[in-house]
């Protein structure tokens, strides 16, 4: 019979538990590359616009304006460092970063969780629970590092008055960028987890905007010195050292917190977003 | 005597809420390497959770499940390579083709690249979905659907397939065509575990099969075997005029001879008897001062034992 004839000659039996779990693991991320591949052309046009339209009207249009200094509301504070687009570089890559969390591992969760229970069949994979969890972080992850690099160019090329960026420390910036993307796939999975599908589309008004409004994304965060009980409340957000952490790896001319700080708090929120986050899985997943 | 591939022993599942819910009872069963078993009961009878803890996607309150000897409390990544599920809802992948589906599974579960591609040709021809390969799940009708789940679920060979509630939502020609793939499962050797609701589904295709109800299994044997024990009884359902008022019949036909027991249902009762000659006679007879209108009898079958088990019938 054909079934016995191409019987696999590894016993499946035979092959070790890790080798099990890092199969699967790669089988997973296979799959979702495939996906991801046919969905390219979407993915890149949601990941560009956001920044694309914001870097047109704020750093483009109105400085073209005549009084267009004056209707912007950062003007003044940029003026030393090479302009409102210097804020605005790491500022957006960060959105764009913590966004793509929330599209790849949020969004897909709440439908797999609510509609249609595809999460049922992916956690039958012979790794444990939290490895599919994992992986889904992980693959967010590199999805966060695509849209940071392709709002780059950007966020580099379209300001009018040109912006003063160079990296000081490519293993800093290399660390931030790793911290940053894995900590927007464990937010998209803590939000994932625990909101029900029903109020999936809430996310955007109660969870997204405020922490980009208050994530340091259009000002830095010495900026809010004058309005000080502000400042200490946005050290709760995640977004305020993801934007903090781009800064000082790539517009270090604009005052940023300290780099220990950030690569501290950005480990703190990763464990502690990553912790909920499967804890939240496995109590969706397994009844 | 073949081995044993699913053990299951004093399992437990109680949700908690304000009113704890108990769905699983104190369940004990054994099912045989290449045995083909069903857990029959009506809806809400524990089988969906008990399936639902055997393939590690429950955990109990109490008792044990090993599947192929692995505890599938205590390490479920490794008790699932010996398990395939097909659950009651369409969980296929609607990001990927059929063949995909069936692909990337593979892939999962440690198949090299060739390896994978083979077995999914390999069944696609089997389960008659090659000329679909290209088409995503969505444009799958539901019959096609629940085929290609249980090809996916088979596809790294588990030892065991779980099929929960297969049959429902297919049409009868869809479900003639699931019967005989899951015939096809057993020709390969691998051991099924269905539930159903469905007493043809569970008397044509199962080789021994336990009758669950409220949590509790009442009894487990042959579907032939399930049949003899009610004795050749039949089923006689009585329609009266006056449906509600069946206290003194009631009374009469329990001393009739040869009825075994007598149930009130909508609009009537319903007699359990011995099938032999003037038991049918002095039922109607009795029956006729009270208004009869209508008598159905029904042979034998695993209904039969449900109702004899209960007092209910599997659709109530």
């Amino acid at each position: 019979m054909a079934s016995t004839a191409i019987a696999s000659p590894t016993s499946q039996i035979a092959v070790s538990r890790r080798t099990s779990y890092t199969r699967a693991f790669a089988g997973l991320f296979v799959r979702d590359l495939r996906v991801l591949g046919r969905e390219i052309g979407p993915f890149l046009i949601r990941v560009a616009m956001n920044p694309l339209l914001f870097l047109f009207i704020f750093t483009y249009v109105m400085p073209h304006m005549s009084g267009g200094a004056a209707l912007n509301p950062t003007a003044k504070m940029a003026a030393g460092s090479g302009g409102f687009g210097t804020v605005l570089l790491p500022g957006l890559m960060a959105v764009a970063i913590m966004f793509s969390g929330i599209a790849a591992v949020a969004l897909p969760l709440a439908q797999e969780f609510g509609i249609t229970r595809e999460i049922d069949d992916r956690v039958m994979c012979p790794l444990p629970v939290e490895a599919v969890a994992i992986e889904k972080i992980v693959f967010s992850a590199m999805q966060s590092i695509i849209a940071a690099c392709a709002v780059f160019p950007l966020a580099y090329y379209i300001p009018t008055p040109h912006v003063a960026a160079h990296v000081t420390s490519w293993p800093f910036l290399i660390a931030v960028m790793l911290l940053a993307s894995l900590l927007a796939g464990a937010l998209g999975l803590t939000i994932g987890t625990a909101v029900s599908p029903k109020q999936i589309g809430l996310i955007f008004g109660v969870v997204v905007m405020p922490i980009t409004f208050l994530g340091c994304v259009y000002y830095p965060w010495a900026a809010l010195g004058p309005i000080k009980w502000l400042q200490i409340g946005v050290c709760i957000n995640p977004i305020v050292y993801m934007s903090e952490g781009l800064r000082a790896a790539l517009t270090p001319s604009t005052g940023h917190m300290p780099q220990w700080l950030i690569l501290t708090m950005l480990t703190f929120f990763l464990c502690l977003l990553t912790w909920l986050g499967l804890k939240g899985f496995r109590r969706r997943v397994i009844g | 005597m073949s081995e044993t591939i699913v053990e299951i022993s004093g399992l437990r599942k109680v949700y908690a809420a304000k009113t704890p819910v108990t769905a699983v009872d104190g369940i004990d069963l054994s099912v045989a390497s290449g045995e083909l078993f069903g857990l029959l009961g009506p809806n809400g009878a524990g089988k969906t959770t008990t399936i639902s803890i055997a393939t590690t996607r429950a955990l109990p309150t109490a008792g044990t499940v090993c599947i192929a000897g692995i505890d599938v409390v205590a390490q479920p990544a490794i008790a699932r390579r010996s398990i395939g599920v097909v659950p009651q809802y369409n969980t296929l992948d609607r990001s990927c083709t059929v063949s995909e589906n069936i692909y990337f599974h593979c892939l999962f579960f440690g198949m090299s690249r060739a390896e994978a591609r083979a077995r999914t040709a390999q069944l696609l021809e089997q389960f008659r979905l090659s000329d679909r390969a290209e088409a995503y799940p969505q444009a799958l009708s539901g019959g096609l659907a629940q085929r290609l789940q249980i090809a996916r679920a088979i596809a790294h060979r588990p030892k065991v397939l779980f099929l929960d509630e297969p049959s429902a939502g297919l049409d009868p020609q869809s479900r003639i065509a699931m019967w005989e793939a899951v015939r096809g499962l057993r020709a390969e050797g691998i051991t099924v575990v269905l539930t159903t609701h469905y007493m043809e589904e569970a008397d044509e295709l199962c080789d021994r099969l336990a009758i669950i109800d409220h949590g509790k299994i009442l009894v487990q044997d042959t579907p032939a075997a399930l049949k003899a024990s009610v004795g050749g009884d039949k089923i006689y359902e009585l329609r009266l005029r006056n449906g509600d008022a069946t206290g003194q019949l009631q009374t009469r036909l329990l001393a009739t001879s040869g009825v075994n027991s007598v149930d009130t249902i909508d609009g009537g009762l319903r007699v359990l008897a011995k099938a032999q000659d003037g038991v049918l006679a002095s039922v109607v007879t009795t029956a006729n001062d009270f208004g009869l209108r209508d008598v159905t009898t029904t042979e034998p079958s695993l209904e039969t034992v449900f109702i004899r088990l209960t007092g209910r019938d599997l659709r109530e």
